[in-house]
């Protein structure tokens, strides 16, 4: 009976344990960043494929004030509304005390400073595919903008998902760095892949979830509801997408659709950031919507 | 003569009810025309920022001539009076078509800031179109940004 009793205990102990172990947030390798330079220009880069701008800009700002990254946006999901917290360069309400391996655990890992779980809210289960070099860049811009000293607004979130430690099981079983689309691409096509899987996170939006959030990568980019307002988000597969590479580019150009509408609702803001890429960035993104596979 | 009163009590009333009920018909009839004149104009931008569009993506030949009357055309459909084609219920909740929302009304000196923005960048194209096929390309970006700018905040967005 007391045998029993302590093999009981012990489970669960090594169970706990095991929890505690399997939830516990993971940092990057700093060795993988040491000696890396930073180029701001190229930074900026990374800073409009990745749409920083377009959750962390103070609601409703366009042009010039996109760069004050001051937060406050509210995304509304089927696990409670999530406020984008300000990343500007205030040291206190913002990141500006942040080093490199502090954005660098934050974008691979969605692990804070502090060693807690960002909810995947935000899209590091894209950003875990960037690149060393790109993180190093995008930390030289972002110390060039401005500081902003707007405080974060809480997350309204239901319980369980108040419980950030339960997101180490979540990353467990949905973080990874493979791609989706894992055809032979040309070099065109992997850019545009890194682009669109990686910085650009369009399956954010565009790929359905599943019951716990996570994308279903069945159905790859064939559109979903709009989680955060009315209408639907669109499938951009070849199945639905007729549009031309040379349409689809221009559309990321100016927002002009085919037939001479504009993007509305979140892509216009997509769009903004698009419309600071190179010419060559926005055809690369182009020709991996084309070698999607199309789902109906 | 009691019965007399309330006879002609009834057919004032129903005048009334009638009389209400056609004065909302007119009403509503104007809401309706006022956007479907609002819709021609966007066609009328649509179709003229086609031809410049067309030229952008180098699917048609470009011309300074005809891209320089359709950027004409852009400038003139921007600075066209609106006062009467946006009037206050003509939102998607007041007119069957409509993908007005209610916030127009809510901040027309930020709609009005818009619309000045258009012109600025219709203006831009103006005088790029017919310089030559680089300045227009790099006109149509703050063309579509000066639209969408407006689409964002203030139509249903698309399902």
């Amino acid at each position: 009976m007391r045998g029993f009793l302590s093999f009981t205990i012990l489970s669960c102990l090594v169970l706990a344990g095991a929890g505690w172990w399997l939830t516990t947030p993971e940092r990057v390798e700093p060795s993988a960043y040491a000696g890396l330079v930073g180029v701001p220009a190229r930074g900026e880069v990374v800073f409009h494929a990745g749409g920083c701008a377009s959750c962390h800009s103070a609601p409703d700002s366009s042009g010039a004030a996109r760069l004050i990254l001051s937060g406050g946006r509210a995304f509304v999901s089927d696990f409670g509304t999530f406020h984008a917290p300000n990343i500007s360069q205030d040291p206190d309400h913002g990141i500006g005390a942040w080093d490199i391996i502090d954005l660098a655990n934050a974008m691979i890992h969605g692990t804070s400073p502090q060693g807690q779980h960002y909810y995947p809210a935000f899209p590091y289960t894209s950003y875990s595919r960037a690149t060393a070099q790109d993180i190093v860049d995008l930390h030289a811009y972002m110390v060039t903008l401005p500081a902003d000293a707007t405080p974060d607004q809480p997350h309204d979130l239901a319980f369980p998902f108040t419980l950030r430690r339960g997101l180490g099981l979540w990353k467990a079983l949905y973080l990874d760095e493979d791609w989706t689309l894992t055809s032979e691409l040309t070099d065109t096509e992997e850019r545009g892949r890194y682009l669109t899987e990686a910085l650009g996170h369009c399956a954010e939006c565009h790929t359905p979830r599943g019951a716990l959030g996570a994308l279903d990568r069945s159905r790859w980019m064939a559109g979903a509801p709009n989680p955060s307002g009315r209408g639907t988000i669109p499938n951009i597969t070849p199945a639905k997408l007729d549009w031309s590479e040379s349409d689809i580019v221009a559309y990321f150009t100016s927002g002009f659709t085919p037939d001479y509408d504009t993007a509305g609702g979140s892509m216009a803001a997509v769009v903004e950031g698009l419309s600071q890429l190179t010419e060559d960035d926005r055809a690369a993104l182009a020709a991996y919507l084309k070698r999607l596979p199309p789902i109906d | 003569m009691t019965t007399g009163f309330k006879m002609l009590g009834v057919v004032l009333g129903l005048t009334i009810a009638t009389g209400a009920a056609i004065g909302q018909d007119a009403a509503d009839k104007a809401l309706a025309d006022a956007t479907k004149a609002r819709q021609a104009q966007m066609q009328l931008y649509a179709f003229n920022l086609g031809l410049l569009g067309g030229m952008a993506k180098g699917e048609i030949p470009y011309d300074a001539t005809s891209a320089s009357a359709a950027a004409g055309n852009l400038l003139n459909l921007a600075q066209l009076d609106q006062t009467h084609i946006w009037p206050e219920g003509s939102d998607e909740m007041g007119v069957d078509g409509s993908k007005a929302l209610p916030a127009i009304w809510e901040n027309l000196p930020d709609v009005m800031a818009k619309n000045d923005d258009l012109v600025t960048a219709a203006t831009a194209m103006d005088s790029a179109a017919g310089t030559d096929l680089a300045s227009l390309q790099g006109a149509m970006g703050a063309l579509g940004g000066a639209c969408g700018a407006c689409h964002k905040a203030y139509r249903v967005p698309n399902s």
